[in-house]
């Protein structure tokens, strides 16, 4: 008996204790701090670093957007953010990175005879085509390590005669390739290379990625190909900034030169030269465009 | 200035920040565990209580105020979270599921932080800040408590008092994390991380496209999940998120605020024992193992080994712009070396071998530094164990600060480090065996593996970090998973009181020459090979099939 009332104060004295705190620390101190949050100066910050133009706010300088029309593609006017993986792109709701791993290279192709199947792709794949789409778009060679030329991994299934991967080569499938698209090589270890089909079971092949012949260091940067972890990265890297300027620059009509001045204004370094890497904001960056060269359709 | 050469200085300055604020805040934690005075708000806090404040109790006594209030946190919580949809409105959230409530109770009372669900779209403001932040801070709290509560038992002698528990979990709560926690939230709030109440808006972009910004009373939530060691971030990003690490040099305050305390604790234990030189031992042991992990990481992650990163020609993928991929490195040691889990970049996608590191940092038992209390106390049973090895080598009786360690000691060190490694292991095993979990897995083969290794390692050790591509929000993942974190956090406490308990009541051996001097850096180096040897036995076989498999083939 006296063991269950001791049990019964010690559950009351913990019930009570934890209202305390909850009272102290989870409405007291947040108050607090939203309170002193009121002040001019930290008012902006604390309610979401808004931007507006023209009185209407149009999103936050901390959170990226997509520069797309609604059909995805890339508004040829604007800078372009980097890949990402909240939602169908930058959707704060749905904050997010890919979570693919650095192996993640074979792809799950799509059934020909359904329309909307798009497969599923690797994290490979996704980085190969996005370099070829951008590489296209501002004219330069999209090619990079591990990639074909037609954007997709460049990974083989490798056949052998005996188990282990040991004996003679049997059967070469290009597994992220599927038919119309040729083989990115014609033959490997002297065996035709085929294309992969929907449906095929490769799982008893040798998995065996190919380097190629790219540049170790390709002309479309790394943050330009690759999604961010929050996947509302507000900046890309100077590098992708400079690479998207002759574009830009052509579409408004404008020179290389002012917009390049632009793209210095929203720049930043390392912080004390030290912190991070240094940024373009892509946002403020295009809302400036707008203003200071008005885009018109032709 | 190269990208390696930034992040050494970097890391050079956290390291430096964190050397210069060891001697006053392990100082300032010391007199506040051992102050007689009571402040006039605590007071009052014990008479709304109903606690007896000048009440010395029995490691028994101060186990069950531990377990009653972690025992009601979670039940408080769990209903919490199954009744927030009623709360206050600042938009339409969705009721949680019985498992989901049951796991994210459980993981915050634990001081794990592990998320089955993401923030933006499960949770309202109100249960953010009044239910989970609370845990937050008091289950950063508890762990300290525990944690002085076994100090105790080597600075008291033949009594079976450890303390009062109340005492400690106020005095924590009031004196050391809030007054932090006000400074700095006001800080981040300057840096741009949101502090508000408005409701999800949907705004008109310069494209003509519309996109949804949520809002949230989050900067205050920020500070104490990095400062209690926590975790668990509003949004589903955490720390990748640009509302909860707007800048360059937020990212450089998170990480020195989820190892400030930690780091700072060896000096509290040294000035409690009386002798600061055992501190500055323990500290030591800490340092060597997260500059060496640092250092590897770092390595990895620039080297960018692999067949994605080779074809990025960086290890980008998952990392923010501003951060960069030495930064993140930095955070993804510094958070998986404590039990923070916080992340500003996302493991799954890291190059194998730095997967591999952030797996054998939590493996390491988190002790360098560890979790908030959970590091220390960690590591003095570690230090425990190591005492003892030496002492069979040289056929002494070994003794630790004074006190013997005999066979209830290590008893109870054993079944403290051997409680991780059987839910891990085992529970991995079970996972893997049943095909419906199997199909969680986001990625196949080796990394499929580590993916579910990992979510066990983190839920085991009250880390909270996730090699995120796993979906986990199943009844069973959920129900084990939060089972798994109560058992990993309150298991080893029932040991580690035990000990203290039993430490308390001896009488003192005085120093002979056959006693092993544990402030030496022999003793600095035999702890460390200790700590090494004993996650290397324990979890390479299951490394070797995971990530060092994916790495090396």
């Amino acid at each position: 008996m006296r063991t269950i009332v001791n049990s019964l104060r010690q559950l009351s004295a913990s019930l009570r204790m934890l209202l305390i705190f909850t009272v102290i620390l989870g409405v007291g101190y947040p108050l607090l701090i939203t309170a002193i949050a009121q002040v001019p100066g930290l008012k902006n910050r604390a309610d979401g670093s808004l931007v507006k133009v023209a009185g209407n706010v149009v999103g936050s300088k901390l959170i990226g957007q997509s520069f797309t029309d609604a059909n995805g593609n890339p508004l040829t006017q604007y800078f372009q953010s980097r890949p990402s993986a909240a939602g169908t792109g930058y959707d704060p709701t749905a904050s997010s990175a890919s979570n693919l791993g650095p192996e993640s290279i074979v792809d799950t192709l799509p059934d020909p005879a359904v329309k909307s199947d798009t497969g599923k792709q690797s994290l490979l794949t996704q980085v190969c085509s996005r370099s070829v789409a951008i590489g296209q778009l501002e004219g330069v060679d999209g090619s990079r390590p591990f990639c074909t030329p037609d954007g997709v991994g460049a990974v083989l299934a490798v056949f052998w005669s005996g188990p282990g991967y040991h004996g003679t080569v049997t059967r070469v499938v290009s597994i992220n390739q599927a038919a119309p698209a040729k083989p990115f090589i014609s033959t490997y270890k002297g065996v035709a290379v085929q294309v992969g089909k929907f449906g095929e079971d490769y799982a008893k092949g040798q998995v065996v990625p190919i380097r190629g012949n790219a540049p170790a260091h390709p002309a479309v940067p790394a943050d330009a190909v690759t999604a961010s972890g929050s996947g509302l990265d507000p900046e890309i890297s100077s590098a992708y900034a400079r690479l998207q300027e002759a574009r830009v620059a052509k579409v408004r009509g404008i020179s290389v030169a002012q917009v390049d001045a632009l793209v210095a204004k929203f720049s930043k370094g390392r912080d004390l030269g030290f912190l991070g890497q240094p940024r373009v904001n892509v946002l403020q960056l295009n809302i400036a465009l707008d203003k200071v060269y008005p885009y018109s359709k032709k | 200035m190269t990208d390696t050469w930034a992040g050494i200085i970097f890391l050079g300055t956290l390291i430096l920040a964190l050397a210069l604020v060891h001697k006053p805040l392990g100082d300032y934690m010391a007199r506040v565990l051992t102050s007689k005075r009571h402040l006039a708000v605590e007071r009052g806090v014990y008479k709304a209580g109903g606690i007896d404040s000048e009440a010395d109790q029995t490691w028994g006594s101060y186990l069950r105020a531990v377990l009653a209030f972690s025992g009601v946190s979670v039940v408080f919580l769990y209903i919490f979270l199954r009744v927030q949809q009623h709360f206050w409105p600042p938009y339409a959230v969705p009721q949680m599921s019985h498992s989901q409530a049951f796991n994210t109770a459980a993981s915050f009372v634990t001081n794990t932080n592990w998320q089955s669900y993401s923030g933006e779209n499960a949770l309202g403001y109100v249960v953010q800040m009044a239910g989970l932040a609370v845990q937050n801070f008091v289950s950063a709290a508890v762990g300290i408590a525990v944690a002085i509560a076994l100090v105790r038992g080597f600075t008291r002698n033949r009594t079976d008092r450890l303390g009062n528990f109340w005492v400690d979990l106020t005095r924590i709560c009031l004196r050391i994390l809030l007054p932090i926690s006000i400074v700095f939230a006001i800080i981040f709030v300057g840096s741009g991380m949101i502090q508000n109440f408005h409701h999800y808006a949907t705004i008109h972009t310069i494209t003509g496209g519309t996109q949804t910004l949520p809002g949230g009373p989050f900067a205050s939530q920020e500070v104490i999940k990095e400062l209690g060691t926590n975790g668990g971030g509003p949004f589903n990003a955490n720390s990748a998120h640009p509302w909860e690490n707007p800048t360059v040099w937020t990212n450089w305050l998170e990480i020195f605020l989820l190892l400030c305390i930690s780091f700072s604790l060896p000096r509290t234990f040294g000035k409690l024992v009386g002798d600061k030189r055992q501190g500055r031992a323990i500290v030591a042991v800490m340092a060597s193992l997260a500059i060496l992990s640092v250092a590897l990481m770092l390595i990895v992650q620039t080297m960018h080994h692999g067949t994605v990163p080779t074809a990025v020609g960086a290890s980008t993928e998952g990392t923010e712009q501003r951060f960069g991929v030495p930064d993140s490195a930095v955070f993804a040691t510094g958070t998986t070396l404590t039990s923070t889990g916080a992340v500003n970049s996302f493991h799954d996608s890291y190059t194998s071998l730095g997967g591999a590191m952030t797996l054998l940092n939590m493996m390491l038992g988190e002790v360098a530094p560890g979790g908030t209390g959970s590091g220390l106390y960690g590591i003095l049973i570690l230090a425990v164990l190591t005492v003892f090895v030496a002492g069979l080598m040289v056929g002494r009786t070994p003794e630790y600060l004074g006190k013997k360690l005999g066979g209830r000691e290590v008893k109870f060190a054993s079944l403290y480090l051997l409680t991780t490694p059987a839910l891990v292991l085992v529970g991995t095993a079970v996972a893997m065996a049943l095909p419906g979990e199997r199909a969680s897995m986001l990625n196949s083969g080796p990394h499929g593996l580590s993916e579910v290794l990992y979510a066990f390692t983190s839920a085991a050790n009250n880390n909270g970090s996730a090699f995120a591509g796993i979906s986990v929000n199943t009844v069973f993942f959920n129900t084990v998973l939060g089972i798994v974190m109560l058992l990993g956090r309150f298991l080893p406490i029932v040991f580690v009181l035990a000990l203290a308990g039993s430490l308390a009541r001896q009488k003192p051996v005085p120093a002979s020459d056959g006693t092993l001097p544990t402030h030496r850096l022999l003793f600095v180096g035999m702890l460390t090979g200790v700590t090494l040897i004993v996650v290397a036995l324990t979890y390479f076989p299951a490394l070797a099939l995971g990530p060092l498999a994916e790495g090396l083939h």
